[in-house]
């Protein structure tokens, strides 16, 4: 018999319906798991009890037959979620032991449709990086190893909701994408995730990055897990005045696999310079199966690409520069009073002893971008690049319904390999940040391995509100990759 | 134009002003949280998540803020952008939770406009409105409390304000005075803002600039949160003075943010603008573009209660009230309700037209209500005599049935006792006596009693006539009616 924690989603659904196991079982099950996988330090904070309640609460509904979509679903929640009563510190010194008296919007739909927490996920701090390195409460370890057995980064910022799924600790998780955040973890631990249309998840209660490109999403073993995960998180919030007020879609209702009818675009400038062989194939590869699923593959051009990465590294960090002046020693986290020392004191004393050093270069970034004298050239021209950019997309969805392109420029690279070049690091973005730019949905799935026998990831953008095309595109190249590989537990 | 002129060893020095008052909206409501804003609260008990700027919180937005911004700009018939903007201003202090305070800086919901004041001898002037934009108060640093630590109270953390810019249109202290009344009075017209300065409700921004007549603007400096129209006045008097005096002196105006000290009625300098904070401005991610359409507005503007412009042209018109009546009746909303509840009233009881009644009305108000407040030290709102009460005496004096005198006396005890004035005759017996018969009856007597008098007056002494009609008031207790006393004692002393 298969381990619990091996069933996807969708299937610890049907057999707690079926009654093949209980909640209590399958909670049980994955409190075991992340107990066994410290070592890969995907947890910021291990909550069983909320899990094991929940269980409970589930199976009273299921002997009712009063099941909720997600009754008895264990999940882990990455640590920008405000969760009530448990540490929510977005991976920063500077909010450690912060526990909200309420309860994120997004976090809390989940749990009200049945979903129980086994604990906060690890991320980069703030959600600022791509390797999960950042974080303050340590790096976590990609469940997957290098050739040569070496310990791989998990992607970032949600690199313990990647590495917590990949390693079959929790059903599924949440993420949040503001630059790349769901997409290039999925894919560095052959896992998928879907960061949807801006607006469609309530940011209320998730401690802000960069408002304009923060959104919170599914990440999950497969393609029907996200479709599922992702009707829960979705949704009109008044709380949030960017928040959408559509109707939610049955996702999981749009996985046919059928891409008749439907044109595929190849971006042709996402075919940047150093770019490895493997992805290209793999890219090509990607193309071929959604052609042999019924799709029209054109070539599209979004002439502006070259100019996303600086665009985001100049708008996300002026928002965050902004977002992040709230944490000032005065009204909760860490607050450092230096003797005798003046308001401004306490604010520098704090401020540096509790954001990190990337934290620190963002709101510097930030601040200078944002200045006087500075605003114009790089503020203003960044906010028109973006509305370039958005009108590329818009330009090339009159050709084509969803463009496929790779979703990071390599595999999982090696703990340490990128943390001296904030530049290189920062391109492990570039094929994921124009969505971004733009809004528009996005998601990563495995299409297959390395040469080194790593997950690598293809990416599925869609237009505006379509969630569902993309996540069938997703499905259609899950169905024809057939990827079955897993890290060995060597944890 | 006002001669108002400083007068310096060099000559005579112009002043100009400009305004920026910060006018709390009412409102129940915070800008963007559901906080409540109850005035003198316990400190930190009208604080929501949002206010308190807790990780993950968004703004979003009132929209009675929104319709009271709008409705003040149609009273002050400005522009009304029906697409405007949030931005954020960045600058840290304790105070200030989310580390930046939520306005309008490049695009306000409310633009150019116009204010009508009048000041002394019957002088008016337009002064012109820049812009109002909304914006988020802060909340207040207490460094009294303890000698250790300040403290911080967050109950007015995202209060709506409204700050509304004048055009630097003022040239005396004056016209800044009159410029303030007039705002507060159409704000509390509109009822978009209590005008209450001394709980802060109100409180200005003074930009104060010297110039000889003629020349280009001079340097300002700005005066911040003056909470008082006279403090306004005496600020300006006091940088103006200062300004001359440096120019004077060889100095050149440093540009500058200075504090008003109402203990020593004197200005100093805060922060000058070397050390001004770069707020780096940039709009709001959390905020769309705040969006309405024409009807919006149009459905607020047939809305709009008769504003004091308005009123005062129509009390002068319609009703036949002097121009300084209606000036001083329409000041105050409350003041103009209570009178025109008072005057349809008092038509009614009377049976007569309003314009027949309103002048005598108007002077009573005026002259015998308000000096009478005045002297009691309250205000209109808490006058002990009503509208209906105020009616019901006047129509007892117009109809004969009080003396002018009895009127006063019946005023007297009405102020005392808030009581019907109908009852206070009743019970104390103050009816005017016109009974011809009864009154027959005492002028006999006083005649009987005076036979000496009646011959002297008979021999051609007619000016103890008035001491006929002392002696017959006074035997009446002064409920006889003078008029008919005349009649009857002529008759009588003819016979």
């Amino acid at each position: 018999m298969t381990a619990l924690t091996d069933l996807t989603l969708a299937a610890m659904r049907d057999g707690l319906r079926k009654k093949d196991f209980s909640a209590k079982e399958l909670a049980e099950a994955h409190v075991k798991a992340v107990e066994a996988a410290r070592v890969l330090n995907a947890f910021t904070v291990e909550t069983p009890e909320l899990a094991l309640k929940a269980a409970e609460a589930a199976d009273a509904a299921l002997a009712k037959g009063e099941a909720k979509p997600l009754s008895g679903i264990p999940l882990g929640i990455k640590d920008l979620f405000a969760t009530e009563g448990v540490q929510s510190a977005a991976a920063s010194n500077i909010l450690k032991g912060f526990k909200p008296p309420y309860e994120s919007t997004v976090s809390g739909k989940l749990f009200a449709d049945g979903a129980g927490m086994l604990g906060k996920l690890n991320m980069d701090e703030f959600a600022m990086g791509s390797s999960n390195e950042t974080s303050a409460f340590g790096t976590v370890i990609n469940p997957w190893r290098g050739k040569g057995n070496e310990s791989l980064v998990p992607g970032g910022s949600s690199g313990g909701s990647s590495a917590a799924v990949a390693a079959r600790l929790v059903a599924g998780a949440t993420g949040t994408d503001t630059g790349g955040s769901i997409r290039q973890p999925a894919a560095f631990t052959g896992i998928s995730g879907i960061k949807p249309t801006y607006g469609r998840c309530s940011r209320w209660g998730i401690v802000a990055f960069a408002s304009s490109l923060d959104q919170a999403g599914p990440m999950a073993r497969d393609v029907r897990d996200c479709a599922i995960l992702l009707k829960s998180m979705c949704g009109f919030d008044p709380k949030d005045s960017t928040s959408l007020d559509l109707p939610v879609p049955d996702f999981e209702a749009a996985l046919t696999g059928d891409m008749k009818g439907k044109r595929v675009g190849i971006p042709k400038e996402y075919t940047v310079d150093g770019i490895p062989a493997e992805i290209e194939a793999l890219w090509k590869k990607g193309a071929d199966m959604l052609r042999d699923a019924g799709a029209e593959i054109v070539d599209i051009s979004l002439p502006h690409t070259k100019y996303a990465l600086p665009t985001y590294y100049i708008i996300a960090p002026a928002e965050a520069s902004s977002n992040l002046a709230r944490y000032d020693g005065v009204r909760y986290g860490l607050r450092e009073t230096p003797e005798g020392g003046s308001l401004i004191d306490m604010y520098e004393a704090t401020r540096s002893a509790g954001f990190g050093a990337e934290v620190q270069r963002r709101i510097l970034i930030g601040t200078y971008v944002l200045s006087a004298g500075y605003y114009d050239a790089y503020y203003l021209k960044a906010q028109k690049v973006r509305a370039l950019i958005q009108r590329d997309f818009m330009q090339a969805f009159e050709r084509c319904d969803v463009i496929l392109a790779p979703t990071a420029p390599s595999a999982a690279f090696g703990i340490g390999a990128n943390v001296d070049d904030p530049i290189a690091m920062y391109l492990n973005d570039v094929f994921c940040v124009p969505a971004s730019l733009a809004g528009l949905p996005a998601m990563s799935v495995p299409g297959g391995l390395s040469n080194d026998g790593l997950p690598l990831g293809l990416q599925i953008i869609g237009k505006p509100l379509d969630e569902e095309g993309v996540l069938n595109a997703g499905y259609a190249i899950e169905q024809a990759a057939g990827f079955s590989a897993r890290p060995e537990a060597w944890w | 134009m006002s001669d108002y002129r400083i007068k310096g060893e060099t000559g005579e020095w112009e002043v100009v002003i400009g305004l920026e008052v910060h006018a709390q909206v009412t409102s129940n409501a915070k800008l963007f949280s559901g906080a409540a804003t109850a005035f003198g609260a316990e400190p930190n008990t009208q604080v929501s998540l949002v206010d308190a700027a807790m990780p993950g919180m968004l703004p979003v937005i009132n929209g009675e803020c929104v319709r009271q911004a709008v409705r003040t700009g149609l009273a002050l018939d400005a522009q009304i952008n029906t697409w405007s903007r949030f931005d954020r201003k960045n600058y840290f202090y304790a105070d200030l939770p989310q580390g930046y305070q939520i306005s309008q800086f490049q695009h306000p919901i409310v633009g150019e406009g116009e204010i009508h004041i009048t000041l002394g001898e019957g002088r008016t002037k337009t002064v012109g409105l820049e812009r109002i934009h909304l914006e988020q108060d802060a909340g207040k640093s207490m460094h009294d409390q303890s000698p250790r630590y300040s403290y911080v109270d967050l109950n007015r953390s995202g209060v709506a304000l409204m700050e509304i810019v004048s055009r630097p249109d003022m040239r005396s202290p004056e016209e800044a005075g009159a410029y303030v009344k007039k705002l507060r009075s159409i704000l509390r017209y509109v009822g978009s803002c209590d005008g209450n300065m001394e709980e802060g409700s109100m409180r200005a921004d003074v930009n104060v600039s010297v110039r000889k007549p003629g020349d280009p603007l001079g340097t300002r400096c700005e005066v911040k949160n003056v909470n008082s129209v006279r403090f306004v006045q005496a600020a300006i008097e006091y940088e103006a003075q200062r300004q001359v005096e440096i120019i004077e002196g060889g100095g050149t105006i440093v540009q500058e943010t200075r504090l008003f000290d109402p203990g020593r009625m004197e200005t100093r300098a805060l922060r000058s603008k070397e050390d001004a904070h770069d707020y780096r401005y940039f709009p709001d991610p959390d905020l769309p573009p705040l969006v309405f359409d024409d009807a919006f507005v149009e459905a607020l503007r047939a809305e709009l209660p008769e504003l004091p412009d308005a009123k005062h042209a129509r009390y002068v018109r319609d009703l036949g009230i002097s121009d300084y009546n209606a000036s001083v009746l329409t000041a105050e909303k409350e003041a103009a309700d209570w009178f025109e509840r008072m005057l349809t009233l008092s038509a009614q009881k009377q049976g007569k037209p309003l314009t027949e009644v309103a002048r005598a009305a108007s002077n009573w108000v005026i002259s015998d209500l308000f000096g009478a407040l005045n002297a009691l030290g309250k205000d209109i709102v808490d006058s002990p005599i009503s509208p209906e009460h105020a009616a019901t005496l006047l129509a007892l004096i117009g109809d004969g049935t009080l003396s002018g005198r009895l009127g006063k006396d019946v005023f007297q005890i009405m102020l005392e006792t808030g009581d019907d004035p109908e009852k206070i005759v009743e019970e104390r017996g103050l009816k005017q006596v016109s009974d011809t018969g009864a009154l027959d009856t005492a002028i006999a007597e006083v005649l009987a009693k005076n036979a000496d008098k009646v011959a002297q007056y008979k021999a051609g002494k007619e000016a103890l006539f008035g001491f006929f009609v002392g002696q017959t008031m006074k035997a009446t207790g002064g409920k006889a009616n003078p008029q008919v006393v005349n009649e009857l004692l002529k008759a009588a002393l003819a016979g």
